[in-house]
């Protein structure tokens, strides 16, 4: 039997239900590992207690005979970006240093309310900014991937959902949540060889989420596979009335749903993410999935996404200019961080704590927003860009018109070592070139591990679907997932 | 429209300079919770008692749109006549100031709630029609009030409150169609009559309900438009007006004196009566607008407009038509009625009480506007507060008509129910007040004045008409005010025309 850190969701559930151990067991187990991993730089706050309450009210309510939740016994690893009542989230920034929330997090809530226990706060990029989780005020997270190379260079996660993926891929949390603006579930998620999906948007509450970009912003999980990944977003998604831009829209039930067999699925493949530069061995894994998914019984189709290209600058557009705004709050009025210079007014409060709270990218992005917002560039830029994404969406319509689902490499390379990209934030932003489209369209993807590259390190796969058809891209994702065998693991070096 | 001869015009160096102003009227809607958050909006609590997580801009939280308040906007712009705009969209207004935690103001400028209407207003209330003009409305948005700084609860800091801020505000702006401080005046009271009537503003100016922005700018008379100026935050009606006529006067002193007008936002000084540069449009913040990701357009549909319409009171043009027409009031008591809407009802609960309101409305009018408001103004009551009832009203005009008391008497009764509340019929008999109306009676009284005057009755019957007022005060003496002057005169005209 597998050892019960290897177990994720369903593994742990099966176990607790057929009395392997206890949810106690699991908790403490994590709980461990999450104190032996410290040199990956994942975990901001432990919060063992946390999962050992969680953990015993599974323990309670199953000798009790009760029906368990979904998440009945399962300790999960937590995004720095989710407020959590009693537990300090600072969004992997300065500005929030000292911030304790009086409130839930409504995703957070929906898992706990659903079983799960929390193990940490987990690092990630500042305010969800980075694409390398370099840009965390509190150091970067390191992959527990190395390079078959024989030497230790520190890789990165990915991110911004650096710390859910390392700890994912370490088998430091058998699952954890994410977000994911441009890609930041599924670029790290392919980093480190799990699955990450990013629901349609507003499957997923914000509330209580810190925004970083609102109209791009949605929470999903990261987990060992399809299966964990549907039991989890289960949990956390549901119509929220105090988020505006929630769905009002029952939860399917996506693990009773799953189904490998694609007979008369469309599979598109759009050409225009054969972009210049792809190593061959990404276009080589993407041949490859098309040749499952035919397995799988279904039918492969070229499509067009015309405006694919544009998709990037106006993203970097979109999401600065709601960031610029989205982050005025952090002023050191009421909250966080304050820097009151001897003598100083209230500007020059402002101008000293946002100088020493916020990081360098998170700075550049608001000033980008800034910018593409002032008068006189506000239509060659804001208005521009918005024009931009509804013909993304458009574009998309379109394919679907004559496919149901798209498949597409989830990043243009494998994960790269830390500081390899950091001085060149053009270079950074391009790996979100796969995953950015579906963002702004606001539809759902996974992103399946499906093979290695020629340095060992993982490469991930990403299926896109219509608006709200989560079980179609599930599905696909299974089939990827049965097809590729995906079993790597980093060797445990830290 | 006949204003000539009161057309308002700034006598300046060079000659004649006219006016022209326009308002922002920012008026609280009221509803019991905040624009886009669950908190109270109830005036006059401790500081920062009244303040959600939304309000505070606590992290990741995310506004929630008040439909009261969309609704009460919506009957607003009904009842200006302005269209109603079935899509519109809020949007972030940009800059940083202590007393706005989210950094931004959510407003909507692109797509704002309410079109163009208008409101009619009156320079004249004693002749609204004759005097009427038509101020155009720009459109009505909805939109977040912001917070309050206190500078003077410590030495070097200043300290915040909360509890306004994400209170629900209506922008009404209208066209530049007013050119007198007086005709600000009265839109300002029109709108704000037109508000309480709809329910959707208290127009409470001390409390800060209701405060305009005063747009001026001058001319030559009939010329092109000047550059204006903007005076912000202008609290009551008497300061708005004091507001035009010094901007006015200062902005043809500095172009009479070879200077330019800036565009620029302006301060009003109470103290002084003077305005004063805030900052100028080189200064002005770039609000760096955009539409607000966190909340959806809003989408009317054609029932709910339609519902929102029904659900309007007759409001004050209509009503003081139909006082006037149908009820056959004089044009002053049919706009002094219908100025304040409390007034109409407490009018209208009085005709209630009669099958045949038309008859009793002339008098019920008259007697409301000279008795009831002189007393009410005496005590410093509004109409609500009245210690006499429209009921008690009725009862007390009902002895008037059919004669039971005279007016004089009406008036001493009226003294005795604000006093003890009691009703007129029963004052009029524990006091015995009752007007004698019998003949016989009178014409013994009659008869003995006579007895006692027979050298007046003299004078009388040889031609000193003026004697006849004596005759009168006698016999009401006599009786002790009690007998009905009608019935006096005509039978001391013929007993004093009889004989002889």
């Amino acid at each position: 039997m597998a050892e019960i850190f290897e177990l994720g969701i369903a593994g742990i559930r099966s176990g607790i239900a057929s009395g392997d151990f206890t949810a106690k067991e699991v908790a403490e187990t994590f709980i461990a590992r999450v104190s032996a991993a410290k040199s990956l730089n994942a975990v901001l706050v432990e919060t063992p207690d946390h999962a050992l309450a969680a953990a015993e009210a599974t323990d309670k309510a199953k000798a009790a005979g009760k029906t368990l939740g979904k998440m009945a016994g399962v300790p999960i690893g937590m995004k720095d970006l989710f407020c959590t009542e009693g537990v300090a989230t600072t969004a992997g920034s300065l500005i929030l240093e000292g911030f304790t929330p009086q409130y839930e997090s409504t995703v957070s809530s929906n898992l706990f309310k659903a079983g799960a226990g929390m193990l940490g706060k987990l690092n990630m990029d500042q305010f969800a900014m980075g694409s390398s989780n370099e840009t965390s005020a509190f150091g970067n997270v390191i992959s527990p991937w190395r390079r078959n190379d024989g030497g230790n260079t520190d890789l990165a996660p990915g991110g911004s959902s650096g710390g859910s993926a390392a700890v994912v891929s370490g088998r430091i949390c058998p699952a954890a949540t994410g977000t994911d603006t441009g890609g930041s579930i599924r670029q790290p998620a392919a980093f480190v060889g799990i699955t990450g999906f990013k629901p349609t948007y507003g499957r997923c509450s914000r509330w209580g989420t810190i925004a970083f970009a609102s109209s791009l912003d949605q929470a999903g999980p990261m987990a060992h596979d399809v299966r964990d990944c549907a039991i989890m977003l289960e949990s956390m998604a549901g119509f929220d009335p105090k988020d505006s831009t929630s769905l009002e829209l029952p939860v399917p039930e996506w693990e009773a749903g799953l189904k490998s067999d694609l007979a008369g699925k469309r599979i598109g493949i759009p050409k225009e993410y054969r972009v210049d530069n792809m190593p061959p061995e990404i276009d080589a894994l993407w041949q490859k999935g098309i040749e499952w998914l035919k397995d799988a019984g279904a039918k492969i189709v070229e499509v067009s996404l015309p405006h694919t290209k544009y998709a990037l600058p106006a993203y970097y557009i979109i999401a600065p200019a709601e960031a610029s705004s989205n982050l005025a709050r952090y002023d050191g009025v009421r909250y966080g961080m304050r820097d009151l210079p001897d003598g100083a007014g209230l500007q020059d409060m402002y101008a000293a704590t946002r100088e020493a709270g916020f990081g360098p990218e998170v700075k550049r992005r608001i000033m980008i927003g800034t910018y593409v917002l002032s008068a006189g560039y506000y239509d060659a830029y804001y208005t521009q860009a918005q024009k931009v994404r509804t013909l993304i969406s458009q574009d998309f319509d379109k394919a679907w018109e004559s496919c149901d689902l798209l498949l597409t490499p989830t990043a243009p390379s494998a994960a790269f070592g830390l500081g390899e990209k950091s001085d060149d934030p053009l270079a950074m932003y391009l790996n979100d070139v796969f995953t950015v489209p579906s963002s702004l369209a606001g539809l759902p993807a996974i992103s399946v591990p499906a093979g290695l590259d020629g340095q060992g390190l993982p490469l991930g796969l990403q299926i896109i679907g219509k608006a709200l058809d989560e079980q179609s891209v599930f599905n696909a994702g299974l089939a990827l997932e049965e097809r590729a065998g995906f079993v790597a693991k980093p060797e445990q070096w830290w | 429209m006949s204003m000539t001869e009161s057309t308002y015009r700034i006598q300046g160096g060079t000659g004649e300079w006219e006016v022209v102003i326009g308002l922002e009227v920012h008026a609280q809607i009221t509803t019991n919770a905040k624009l886009f958050s669950g908190a109270s909006t109830e005036f006059g609590a401790e500081p920062n008692t009244q303040v959600s997580l939304v309000d505070a801009a606590m992290p990741g939280m995310l506004p929630v749109l008040n439909k009261e308040c969309v609704r009460q906007a919506v009957r607003t712009g009904l009842a200006i006549n302005a269209q109603i705009n079935k899509y519109s969209r809020f949007d972030r207004k940009n800059y940083f100031y202590a007393d706005l935690p989210q950094g931004y103001q959510i407003s909507q400028l692109y797509h704002p709630i309410v079109g163009e209407g208008k409101i009619e207003i009156s320079l004249d209330e004693k002749d609204p029609d004759a005097h009427g003009k038509t101020i155009g409305v720009e459109r009505i948005h909805i939109e977040q009030d912001a917070g309050k700084l206190m500078h003077d609860q410590h030495p070097t800091m200043s300290y915040v409150d909360l509890n306004r801020c994400g209170v629900a505000l209506m922008e009404i702006v209208s066209m530049p169609d007013m050119t007198s401080p007086k005709e600000a005046a009265a839109y300002v009271r029109k709108l704000r009559s037109i508000l309480r009537y709809v329910g959707s503003c208290d127009g409470n100016m001390e409390q800060g309900s209701m405060r305009a922005d005063v747009n001026v700018s001058v001319r030559k008379p009939g010329g092109k438009l000047g550059t204006r100026t903007e005076t912000k935050n202008v609290n009551s009606m008497r300061f708005i007006q004091q507001v035009i006529e010094y901007e006015a006067q200062r902005q043809v002193d500095v172009i009479e004196s070879g200077g330019e007008i800036v565009q620029e936002t302006r301060l009003f000084d109470p103290d002084k009566n003077e305005t004063r540069s805030m900052r100028s449009k080189e200064d002005a913040h770039d609000y760096r607008y955009f539409p607000d990701p966190d909340l959806l357009p809003l989408e009317l549909e054609d029932d709910y407009i339609f519902d929102c319409k029904a659900s309007l009171p007759e409001l004050p043009d209509e009503k003081r038509a139909r006082y006037k027409n149908v009820l056959g009031l004089s044009a002053y008591n049919a706009a002094v009625l219908t100025a304040e809407h409390e007034t109409a009802i407490w009018f209208e609960e009085l005709l209630e009480t009669t099958e045949e309101p038309e008859k009793i409305a002339s008098s019920a009018a008259n007697w409301l506007t000279s008795e009831l408001f002189g007393a009410l103004n005496r005590m410093g009551l509004s109409i609500e507060k009245s210690p006499v009832s429209p009921q008690q009203a009725a009862e007390l005009l009902g002895l008037i008509a059919d004669g039971t008391i005279s007016g004089k008497i009406a008036k001493q009764v009226f003294e005795i129910m604000l006093e003890t509340g009691d009703g007129a019929a029963k004052i009029v008999e524990e006091k015995g007040l009752k007007q004698e109306s019998d003949t016989g009676a009178i014409e013994k009284v009659i008869a003995d004045v006579m007895a006692a005057n027979e050298d007046k009755v003299a004078q009388y019957r040889g031609g000193k008409d003026k004697l006849f007022g004596f005759f009168v005060g006698q016999t009401m003496k006599a009786m002790q005010g009690k007998a009905n002057p009608q019935v006096v005169n005509e039978l001391l005209k013929k007993t004093l025309g009889e004989a002889g």
